[in-house]
């Protein structure tokens, strides 16, 4: 009898052995990926960034190293954001734009991530959808690359804007008295959207001085809370 | 070693008989997930191939040192360690596709068919022959989640190989039905992908069906006919 327990217990001994070693070999061989991997993937992200900010603000109008110069957010209602970025843009250390990360809360399906550049002016320079779950083939004519129209894609509309306001009346589609075009079936994506842009830059405009005073890296402080 | 006869039971295997996607009808999570296009239908498969062919060799190289009382969760360990590796070069190498596949390939981890292959033939089998299992299997499922992808996309989005630009850059995707094809949404829905799995399988097995009739109106020892004779013997 005793044997026998003897040999239980050893043998589930040596199996938690194997077992350990199996997990430290591979978990060595993941944790060596990644640290082989960290610097192309930074360098992807950076990119990527860069390339979804070089679609809302042309890169000749600024000449600061913009992803170094941003501000940390704490939670902001007005942006629909528990913690983000603003990017800022500057010409010879004037302030030109605020390149601002917003979510609009009430998609058709769910929450939809944009980014928004707001001139100096208060003027929108571009807006790009970076994240959402519209339907296919529908609502998601608000992503560039998925919209049908792309002599005139549908959030093209938000650069061409020239007039300054910032009413939410006016932030509104067409259908609800406001100044944009919506398609037609599916007009929730745009109305959330829209609604979005406009509360992101007339945050722009009610934190513009602060946000530029702000030093870089730094958290945004006061009335954002 | 492995016979050339071995090889050829084990690819037609993978590629027909006892294909993941029609017989099988393992991971299917994956599959009605990623095909709405052929894209990106294509390109999980891709990665699912190589872990599962991976995953395989790892298994099978090390099959006499994994006690069997715990050879599951050994067995989930290295597929795990495999996808998250393959996760992060694809990252680091392939950014404008992990984009879009990024939410996809840690789904290879409850791939069950990568699970099963490891289970079912690489615990058993040689190296050499654990990995042909595991390419076998894995072009098995991209031909299945190809003509899928191919058939969503084409019905629901009127268009083939959209979005290739972000693997070939400047290539341009095929417009079928030319621009003012309206779509036919539920096709990329994923009710579409049940229907058309649907579809295939019963194509699938209307050609096994009739194979089988044919070796039987044919008696094999005349004239052995290799393909049909061992479907028959599938279908019996």
């Amino acid at each position: 009898m005793s044997d026998t327990r003897y040999t239980t217990f050893r043998t589930s001994l040596r199996t938690a052995a194997i077992m350990v070693l199996f997990s430290l070999v591979f978990t060595s061989m993941m944790a060596f990926t990644y640290r082989a991997t960290r610097p192309a993937i930074q360098a992807s992200e950076l990119e990527e960034q860069m390339r979804l900010i070089d679609e809302v603000l042309p890169r000749d109008d600024y000449d600061n190293a913009l992803l170094e110069d941003f501000v940390l957010l704490g939670r902001t209602p007005a942006l629909g954001i528990d913690g983000g970025r603003v990017w800022r843009a500057r010409m010879e250390g004037e302030p030109v734009a605020l390149v601002i990360e917003a979510v609009a809360p009430n998609g058709y399906g769910g929450r939809i991530a944009l980014v928004n550049a707001v001139r100096d002016d208060g003027r929108v320079s571009g807006v790009r959808v970076t994240s959402h779950r519209e339907t296919p083939g529908l609502g998601d004519y608000i992503d560039p690359k998925k919209d049908r129209n792309k002599i005139a894609p549908w959030i093209g509309q938000f650069a061409g804007i020239s007039w300054v306001d910032t009413d939410p009346a006016r932030w509104a589609v067409r259908k609800d008295g406001g100044s944009f075009d919506a398609r037609t079936g599916a007009t929730i994506s745009a109305r959330a959207v829209v609604g979005a842009v406009g509360r992101a830059t007339a945050w722009a405009a009610a934190h513009r001085q602060a946000l530029f005073a702000a030093p870089a890296g730094s958290t945004l402080q006061g009335e954002t809370q | 070693m492995m016979t050339r006869q071995q090889f050829r039971d084990v690819a037609w295997g993978g590629l027909w008989k006892q294909n993941p996607g029609l017989a099988q009808l393992l991971g299917l999570c994956p599959i009605l997930a990623v095909s709405t296009s052929v894209v990106n239908a294509v390109s999980l498969g891709l990665a699912t191939v190589l872990v599962m062919a991976v995953a395989n060799l790892a298994v099978a190289s090390l099959r006499n040192f994994i006690p069997y009382e715990i050879r599951i969760p050994v067995f989930i360990l290295i597929i795990a360690a495999l996808v998250t590796m393959v996760d992060l070069a694809f990252n680091a190498y392939m950014h404008s596709l992990y984009l879009v596949l990024g939410i996809f390939i840690p789904l290879i981890v409850t791939n069950c068919i990568v699970l099963a292959r490891v289970e079912a033939y690489a615990a058993k089998n040689g190296p050499l022959a654990s990995t042909v299992d595991g390419l076998m299997m894995g072009i098995g499922l991209v031909w299945v989640l190809a003509l899928l992808g191919g058939v969503r996309e084409l019905i629901g989005a009127g268009t083939l190989l959209s979005g290739i630009d972000m693997i070939i850059p400047g290539a341009e995707a095929l417009n079928v039905f030319g621009e003012d094809y309206p779509g036919f949404l539920l096709a990329i829905l994923p009710p579409g992908a049940f229907f058309a799995l649907g579809c295939l399988i019963a194509a699938y097995n209307a050609i096994n069906a009739r194979l089988a009739a044919r070796a039987r109106r044919e008696p094999p020892p005349a004239a052995p006919d290799q393909e049909a004779g061992e479907t028959a013997a599938a279908a019996s």
